[in-house]
């Protein structure tokens, strides 16, 4: 919909209101972009200038020095190598748990929707309630079948947290695109001697690229910006980067070190921000979609 | 955490899914070709068994072996030694849970009080043929592709009393400012309320423009030739119709509230003291750290029964009003 400026008593008070609108839209985009702008500059200023200066002042010199500290040498508690080899743990986690989780999702979304069975309508109600439940609830319990199978503290484990816990939202995705898709085109397949795995194959996968973007990309921001399930079960050298980012910052040897602090801390969001950079109103797009429908 | 649970919001969504309709009118050809079938029957089954393994023993079996728990005297390690509800009983005479259960009350009423009003006035404003509206939507959003640890971390920086926004208001030339909201344990909430509606009310911003822009533009042309004015348009006509929107974002803003863990853990860690702990803290403390499992789990109980008090009524009504339709 669109609210035109339709035909107001004056020309003048109408320029009035758009001025004024600007204004409070541009101020509000300023406050939402200062926490970055003034992450980035505190990370490229020394410490001396960080006591002295403001949070907007901006550095005399161009140094990268707190970047490289952040990332291979700063102290994270138990080790002092940067928090690059947890930023790697990040991608060892997600990329696995992004891949099954959509897989599953997709399978799941397919069966639901296509191939329904006495029950399975049931079941996905209950999944989705469990979309909603507080981790808290789940998180000793987990610990104890992690340590029972062996793989508490290792990156395994929380490949299969992720797992377990996103597959119900990669469903949710997959159900409602899947949903729009005509039973007949499936029925149709089948009496020509389809079977289930060849008609995901050959009909439903090849039309599921736009919703497979949203689903990898949902989970690929939620896995990265997890930190319960990091610092439940994560190991001194399997936390992922959010674990030790907080680490980091908490550490206190001698004097704090802010640009170390803001430089890692970008580091840490960048992957999330550059897909959202790039990628960013595709998914927006596909999350409200479904939104507004109703 | 957000997104997802607006998908329930379309159209006969909850209908479909609680009344079951049973459609096996899917198999027109299982009277000739009994026996190839019967696997081609199976293979659903089989595909969904996975998730459904995992979805009974990891959510609902979990949930009833913390409940469980959640009776016993359970310290270090699991316990099967029942007390009763001696748990709920300590959780609530305990002072620290009582200023947790208090600050999500205060972080999460104001949390979601300012994240809708700020969201459908950013939405409002953005509707109307703003130029580099892209953009702009761009830079109220991209907070939520960041995670709560690299908020807290940025917004400790900002509001630290030292050398934080207090420094930077004092040295434009207002000498008495004070900002200390951060080390105050009457104030630091507002911390927590600041830094994560600046990270969330972009989204419900995206939510309720999404949902504007789905309005019937028939309807608003109709108004118009009938002499309304655009505030009347907006209060009689447009704001009713974004009611769904409204009901899912107001679900969504609770279930990040109660779930609110990782914002405190990197912006205050519950201090000064435990000041500003919220429940999601306090059960992972008492659980992991104090060695408190029977307490912790009472606390996650009591946790998972606000999530259901915002559930089930928000579930009833949709189902309900689905079919009074």
């Amino acid at each position: 919909m669109s609210n035109q400026t339709i035909k107001q008593p004056s020309k003048v008070l109408n320029n009035v209101l758009r001025i004024a609108l600007y204004t409070v839209l541009l101020t509000m985009a300023a406050i939402y972009l200062m926490p970055f702008v003034v992450m980035l500059l505190t990370s490229l200023k020394d410490v001396e200038e960080i006591r002295s200066g403001t949070l907007l002042s901006l550095p005399s010199t161009l140094g990268f020095e707190s970047w490289q500290k952040a990332w291979s040498s700063a102290c994270t508690g138990s080790s002092c190598e940067g928090i690059s080899p947890y930023f790697l743990n990040s991608f060892q986690i997600v990329l696995p748990a992004v891949a099954i989780s959509t897989l599953l999702g997709a399978l799941n979304g397919y069966v639901i929707s296509l191939w329904k069975f006495k029950g399975s309508d049931l079941f996905f109600a209950a999944l989705l309630i469990g979309c909603f439940i507080p981790f808290q609830v789940i998180l000793l319990p987990m610990a104890r079948t992690l340590g029972w199978l062996g793989i508490a503290n290792t990156t395994t484990g929380l490949v299969f947290v992720h797992v377990v816990y996103g597959v119900a939202f990669t469903t949710l995705f997959f159900r409602n695109f899947y949903q729009s898709i005509p039973e007949e085109l499936v029925k149709a397949a089948r009496l020509d001697g389809a079977g289930f795995f060849t008609i995901f194959y050959r009909i439903i996968l090849p039309v599921s690229i736009p919703i497979i973007v949203v689903t990898v990309i949902w989970q690929f921001t939620q896995i990265w910006n997890d930190f319960l399930f990091g610092v439940a079960f994560s190991g001194f050298d399997t936390q992922p980067v959010t674990v030790a980012l907080n680490n980091l910052v908490n550490t206190s040897f001698g004097g704090k070190e802010y640009n170390v602090d803001m430089a890692a801390a970008i580091i840490a969001a960048l992957p999330t921000l550059a897909v959202y950079v790039l990628a960013g109103k595709y998914f927006v797009r596909g999350l409200t979609a479904g939104a507004v429908k109703g | 955490m957000v997104g997802l649970f607006v998908f329930p919001c379309s159209d006969s969504f909850y209908s479909e899914v609680f009344i079951m309709k049973s459609q096996n009118s899917l198999r027109p050809t299982s009277v000739q070709r009994k026996p190839k079938q019967t696997l081609a029957d199976w293979m659903p089954k089989i595909v969904m068994a996975p998730t459904f393994i995992v979805t009974v023993v990891c959510m609902y079996g979990y949930m009833v072996w913390t409940g469980i728990l959640s009776f016993t005297s359970s310290r270090m390690l699991p316990s099967y030694n029942f007390v009763g509800f001696d748990q709920y009983e300590r959780l609530f005479n305990n002072d620290r849970w009582i200023v947790a259960l208090s600050n999500l009350g205060v972080f999460g009423g104001l949390f979601i009080v300012i994240c809708l009003f700020l969201g459908v006035v950013l939405a409002i404003f953005l509707d109307q043929k703003i130029r580099a509206e892209g953009a702009i939507r761009t830079i109220y959003l991209y907070p939520m592709a960041i995670s709560f640890i690299v908020t807290g971390t940025a917004w400790k920086w900002l509001l630290n009393p030292t050398n934080g926004l207090e420094k930077l208001v004092v040295d434009m030339g207002f000498e008495d400012f004070k900002f200390d909201w951060l080390i105050n344990p009457d104030m630091v909430v507002y911390c927590l309320v600041i830094a994560a509606v600046w990270q969330a009310s972009g989204f419900v911003m995206a939510l309720f423009l999404a949902g504007l822009r789905g309005v019937d533009g028939d309807l608003i042309k109709a108004a118009h030739l009938d002499g309304a004015s655009t505030f009347t348009t907006y209060r009689r006509i447009i704001l009713p119709s974004l009611k769904p929107v409204f009901f899912s974002a107001l679900v969504i803003l609770s279930h990040i509230a109660i779930k609110s863990f990782d914002l405190v853990a990197a912006l205050t860690n519950g201090g000064p003291g435990y000041s500003s702990d919220l429940p999601a803290n306090f059960m992972y403390a008492h659980t992991f750290t104090r060695s408190q499992i029977g307490l912790g789990s009472a606390s996650a109980m009591v946790m998972l029964g606000c999530v259901l008090a915002i559930l089930v009524p928000y579930l009833y009504s949709e189902l309900r009003g689905k079919r009074h339709e």
